[in-house]
């Protein structure tokens, strides 16, 4: 669906953006992830034509950004960073306008802006002006004008940034809803989202991608242990001792702030957590809690664009 | 071309619905409404005076002591108030991000920049016609010619055109509002001065008359609608939107 070759892109002297070439399938939903000026909002600035870069080549549902980026434009529906909204028209009235800018005759643009305006939830707040509308209102209104012309590509740029907690979930939801008849690619720096929406996910540093993969695979790319916590009631060193004796646990370490609770650390490739248990409930320690601990997402943006520094240095 | 109308249909409304078409409505209204009361009272005055010699009368013509005089007012104040009408029209798009839902909308670029003119230039003609009380006034009470009257509104529109289109173009090269309607001013106020300088003589006087804003209009304020005219007129303003027009397109590539 989408198709980006070795995108490069000055700004003045700055390189932004150095080779990235990616492709994202129809129906997926793709994280950009990267810290801030990671060139995330360029690339997105590329595919939806906004701006062309200096060199390289990308297509968006099969038509090239450079020969035909009308086509592109209509079959992209973007949220800039920053909605692109006029405080002075009501959400009716700027909803018809991006419906009309983006080519819907007068017979569909009826029923277009009633879609949106369901699907985004501003049936409310319809009759209102912007520019008295909060922020999560405004995000929202920047959405269904993305959505106006139901495009195959949806491009959202930080969609959740300025929300709050409840609308963030909200906005997740509906994201992952439009992902079952919509392409969509989503940057963010928030790390949880990622995992909480996409199936594939993209980090940036520096103009340059650095990992491309699912969150699991990812995981296991950076990871060098598995890490299981669990919690008993008769913490003991014979306990500790039993533990370590099982094959593949490399280290077992008590939790110094919480009284009977362990960090056991084991190899990659076997999952201990069955045997962990047996060998708890057996020694009659009283096992509480157990739980498998995922290398966060944060360890693994972390460990990714600082070996990369290391890397290049 | 439909996109055109769209662009245009919103940007009128985005005038209507903030202070600045009114305001400047109001100051062009008063400002032309007042110079044209001290022209028609002296007119009225010479006239009362001229009563007195026999056949003197004849030579007082309202559409050339009044509605001259008025048309070229006019141009001043639109001097003043179109840089206030054009200053926002891209810039304030750029400041505002919301540039990026007009230039990632399957338009053509030309199809912004015309919509944007179109939008201005109605508005600003609509604030002129209003002035045709004016006339209204003078032919109620007197003897008036409106040949001349019409082809110096005809005039002034296509006067407005190339304002607005030089205002767009001012408006394209910043963010800032009023570097935009500075900047407007400025290259209106040298197309203003040139008239002046024609005056004086010298080997580009003619050159220099034929690039005057003001000599054009002067045909047309007389009742004669030149071909060159309406060319000038019709080429600044298609000049200032070409350059419009080039200027958004190389701002992409930087």
């Amino acid at each position: 669906m989408i198709q980006a070759e070795n995108l490069t892109k000055y700004y003045g002297d700055v390189q932004a953006l150095s080779g990235v070439s990616f492709h994202v399938d129809r129906g997926e939903i793709v994280g950009v992830l990267g810290p801030n000026g990671a060139g995330k909002t360029t690339a997105m600035k590329i595919l939806t034509c906004f701006m062309p870069p200096s060199s390289g080549t990308a297509s968006v549902a099969g038509h090239d950004i450079f020969d035909d980026p009308l086509a592109v434009k209509r079959s992209v529906g973007y949220l800039p960073e920053e909605p692109p909204v006029y405080g002075e028209l009501t959400v009716a009235e700027y909803l018809a306008y991006a419906g009309r800018l983006k080519g819907l005759g007068r017979g569909d643009l009826k029923a277009a802006c009633a879609r949106v305006v369901d699907r985004c939830g501003l049936d409310k707040v319809a009759g209102r002006l912007i520019g008295n509308l909060s922020k999560g209102y405004r995000q929202r209104v920047g959405l269904a004008q993305a959505l106006i012309h139901n495009p195959p590509v949806l491009i959202l740029d930080e969609p959740t940034v300025g929300l709050d907690p409840a609308q963030i979930i909200e906005i997740r939801e509906l994201i992952r809803e439009l992902a079952q008849e919509h392409t969509v690619i989503l940057s963010t720096h928030i790390l949880p989202e990622v995992t909480a929406t996409c199936q594939r996910i993209m980090i940036i540093n520096e103009g340059r991608i650095v990992a491309v993969d699912t969150y699991e695979n990812l995981q296991n790319q950076v990871g060098t242990s598995r890490q299981i916590r669990l919690k008993v009631s008769r913490p003991s060193p014979a306990l500790r001792d039993r533990w370590l004796a099982l094959d593949g646990v490399l280290d077992v370490e008590p939790d110094p702030e919480e009284d009977g609770a362990y960090r056991i650390e084991s190899r990659l490739d076997q999952d201990l957590r069955e045997d962990v248990a047996r060998v708890a409930v057996e020694s009659g320690a009283g096992l509480l809690e157990l739980a498998g601990v995922a290398v966060s997402l944060e360890e693994v943006f972390l460990r990714l664009t600082t070996e990369e520094k290391e890397g290049t240095a | 071309m439909s996109r055109v109308w769209t662009i245009a249909a919103k940007e009128l409304r985005s005038y209507l619905v903030s202070p600045m078409a009114w305001v400047v409505a109001t100051v062009f209204l008063g400002v032309s409404g007042l110079l044209f009361y001290n022209a028609i009272t002296w007119f009225s005055m010479q006239s009362f005076q001229l009563m007195q010699y026999q056949g003197a009368i004849n030579q007082m013509n309202v559409n050339r002591m009044v509605f001259g005089p008025t048309f070229q007012n006019m141009v001043v104040t639109l001097l003043l108030l179109v840089p206030m009408v054009t200053m926002r029209l891209l810039a304030e798009e750029k400041k505002n991000r919301t540039a990026q839902l007009l230039f990632t909308s399957p338009v053509r670029l030309g199809e912004i920049v015309l919509g944007k003119f179109v939008a201005a230039v109605v508005l600003l003609s609509g604030v002129l016609l209003l002035s045709l009380y004016m006339p209204l006034l003078a032919w109620t009470y007197g003897a008036l010619d409106w040949g001349p009257i019409l082809s110096g509104y005809l005039g002034m529109v296509l006067l407005i055109g190339a304002f607005v289109a030089f205002g767009l173009f001012a408006s394209s090269l910043t963010e800032n509002q009023i570097v935009a309607a500075v900047l407007t001013f400025g290259i209106l106020l040298v197309f203003w001065l040139l008239g002046w300088a024609a005056q004086l003589g010298g080997a580009f006087a003619q050159v220099l008359e034929h690039l005057s804003i003001i000599t054009h209009l002067d045909s047309f304020i007389r009742g004669v609608v030149e071909l060159k005219d309406v060319v000038y007129y019709l080429s600044a303003a298609a000049f200032g939107l070409f350059l419009t027009h080039r200027v958004l397109e190389s701002n992409r590539w930087r």
